[in-house]
């Protein structure tokens, strides 16, 4: 489904991505496990049309997006959930979900998709009007992914929905992440520094250091890898 | 107490025109993060465009003068989406500082252009609208005010609308906020940019019209004073907060109304730039607070 050979990025002098290969097929969940500074966030960026690759191609079903705007991206099926969350703090939950669909111009579509969000995540429809600024980290966290969601994705890539939410959260949003995936049918790019439950529910992971993939294997052979089990799992 | 509610009325109308014009400033810092400083020139040019459609569009009547109105603000919407395209958009993702000395660029450059099209002498501007008085107590109001509280009042009506309920300007909201994570969700950041340059400088053409039916002498550096004090007004408001532009608009030119009625009138022009001074050293977030940005 996806197909990203060679990207290599750059900001400015320094490069971040060297040559990044990664193969997605449709229906899976995939990780990308890595270090800080290792590239992760750079490899989603470019992937959506946030960071123009240095060199390399990005295929989606078959396509080249990677000359394509970040806003044509989303309209493909590619959608992301950003690290740091990026909710639209001075709109409302609703908006934000609304925003969510921006491409939709079909009302009665958004209407669905909107309740398929909140029966997902039914504390944002307790909050529907409420400004999304002061939601906690775990809603806000929900809303940045049932935004996502709104754009009806194909494929949805998420960097680091674990980071600053308590651990009891976490497990929920990662259950979330597998529903995802199995009932809506959606194909998921998954970083995550807790490489545990990355590694748990994804069927296959890459491991990225300094800009390179240095090791890419089905996630049940990475775990017992030696390399990964003592950089990543703390073993 | 007549006298005062006459200089009342008349600040309001005064500040009306600020607000405006101020609205346009804040909204695009709001989407750009800086100051269009060629936004004075579009409320000038939309004096003029009102000027030269009432040649064309039979004037003296409430619906003539509407019809100048709102092709001078068409005319300015595609001047400033106009605007922004060839100066302002090569230069995204430049430093804020590139974008402010452009836009005094594009405000000089708009200003000689203005004096080469229509020459440097003032013009007087034609009455669009019937002329009555009306007379309240002691209180004397023109038709031109009553047309002016009016426009003012259904624009911003209709700008709150539009920014509140509608799509677009909810992408706008969304785009002042995070333009990244607009992007994220399919917002075309260059379009909502367009249409809010658009809208602004609508909004100045408006002024502009009013402006000119009130003090009816027009040329080519009309914009260059009151555009500076609805710049101050955005800022007195707080800028990127839109209902803050529009109450930053009414303070100062009530403020300076009465500072003229006061016999101050040799101080009419230094009073918003002392009000500047005190917005920066007691409340730089201004009334109502500056736009809110992301903490990180
Ligand atoms: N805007 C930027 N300008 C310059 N360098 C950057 C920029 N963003 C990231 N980098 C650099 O690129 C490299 C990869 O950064 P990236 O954010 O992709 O890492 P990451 O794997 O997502 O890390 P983390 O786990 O901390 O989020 C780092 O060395 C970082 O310093
Ligand atoms: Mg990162």
């Amino acid at each position: 489904m996806l197909e990203v050979e060679r990207l290599s990025v750059r900001y400015g002098a320094v490069q971040a991505l060297h040559e990044v290969s990664l193969s997605i097929e449709e229906g899976a969940i995939v990780t990308l496990i890595g270090s800080n500074g290792a590239g992760k966030s750079t490899t989603l960026r470019a992937i959506s049309g946030l960071l123009r690759p240095a060199g390399g191609t990005i295929r989606y079903c078959g396509e080249r997006i990677d000359r394509l705007p970040a806003h044509a991206i989303v309209g493909r099926g590619l959608s992301q959930v950003p690290e740091g969350r990026m909710v639209f703090a001075n709109l409302s939950v609703r908006e934000n979900l609304q925003m969510g669909a921006y491409l939709q111009r079909d009302r009665a579509l958004v209407q669905r998709e909107l309740e398929r969000v909140f029966s997902l995540f039914p504390r944002l429809q307790e909050r529907e009007q409420q400004v999304a600024g002061t939601l906690s980290g775990g809603e806000q966290q929900m809303l940045a992914i049932g935004r996502a969601l709104m754009s009806r994705p194909k494929f949805l890539m998420m960097d680091e929905p674990s980071l600053g939410i308590a651990p009891l959260l976490v497990a929920t949003i990662f259950e979330k992440i597998v529903e995802i995936n199995r009932s809506h049918g959606i194909t998921v790019l998954l970083v995550e520094q807790n490489a545990n439950l990355a590694l748990d529910i994804s069927s296959h992971g890459y491991v990225l250091e300094t800009g390179r993939v240095i090791l890419h294997d089905r996630s049940a052979a990475l775990r017992a890898d030696e390399r990964v089990r003592s950089a990543y799992l703390g073993a | 107490m007549t006298e005062f509610l006459q200089q009342l009325v008349n600040g309001l109308a005064l500040g009306a025109v600020y607000a405006l014009i101020a609205l346009g400033y804040t909204m695009v810092y709001g989407v750009l993060r800086f100051i269009n400083f060629a936004h004075s020139e579009v409320f000038m040019a939309g004096a003029f465009a009102g000027y030269f459609l009432a040649r064309l569009i039979p004037t003296g009547s409430v619906v003539g003068g509407l019809l100048v109105l709102a092709g001078a603000m068409l005319i300015c919407a595609l001047l400033g989406v106009l605007i922004e395209k060839l100066a302002y958009r090569p230069l995204r993702g430049r430093s804020t500082l590139t974008a402010l000395i452009t836009a005094i660029g594009v405000s000089l450059l708009l200003q000689n252009l203005g004096q080469r099209i229509f020459g440097p002498n003032p013009r007087s501007f034609p009455v669009l609208f019937p002329l009555h008085y009306f007379h309240l107590g002691g209180v004397v109001l023109s038709s031109a005010q009553l047309i002016l509280f009016a426009v003012t009042a259904v624009l911003l009506l209709g700008l709150r609308h539009v920014v509140m309920k509608t799509r677009i300007g909810t992408a706008m909201r969304a785009l002042s906020f995070n333009p990244v994570a607009a992007s994220l969700v399919g917002i075309n950041n260059d379009r909502v940019i367009s249409f809010t340059f658009a809208l602004g400088s609508a909004l100045a053409a408006a002024g502009g019209i009013l402006y000119a039916s009130s003090y009816p002498s027009i040329d080519p550096l009309m914009g260059t004073l009151p555009g500076l004090k609805a710049f101050v007004a955005a800022v007195l408001g707080g800028i990127g907060n839109i209902p803050g532009a529009a109450l930053g608009g009414v303070v100062l030119g009530l403020v300076e109304t009465l500072v003229v009625a006061l016999g101050g009138s040799t101080y009419r022009d230094a009073v918003a730039f002392a009000v500047l001074i005190l917005i920066l050293l007691f409340r730089p977030n201004g009334l109502l607070g500056r736009l809110q940005t992301e903490k990180v």
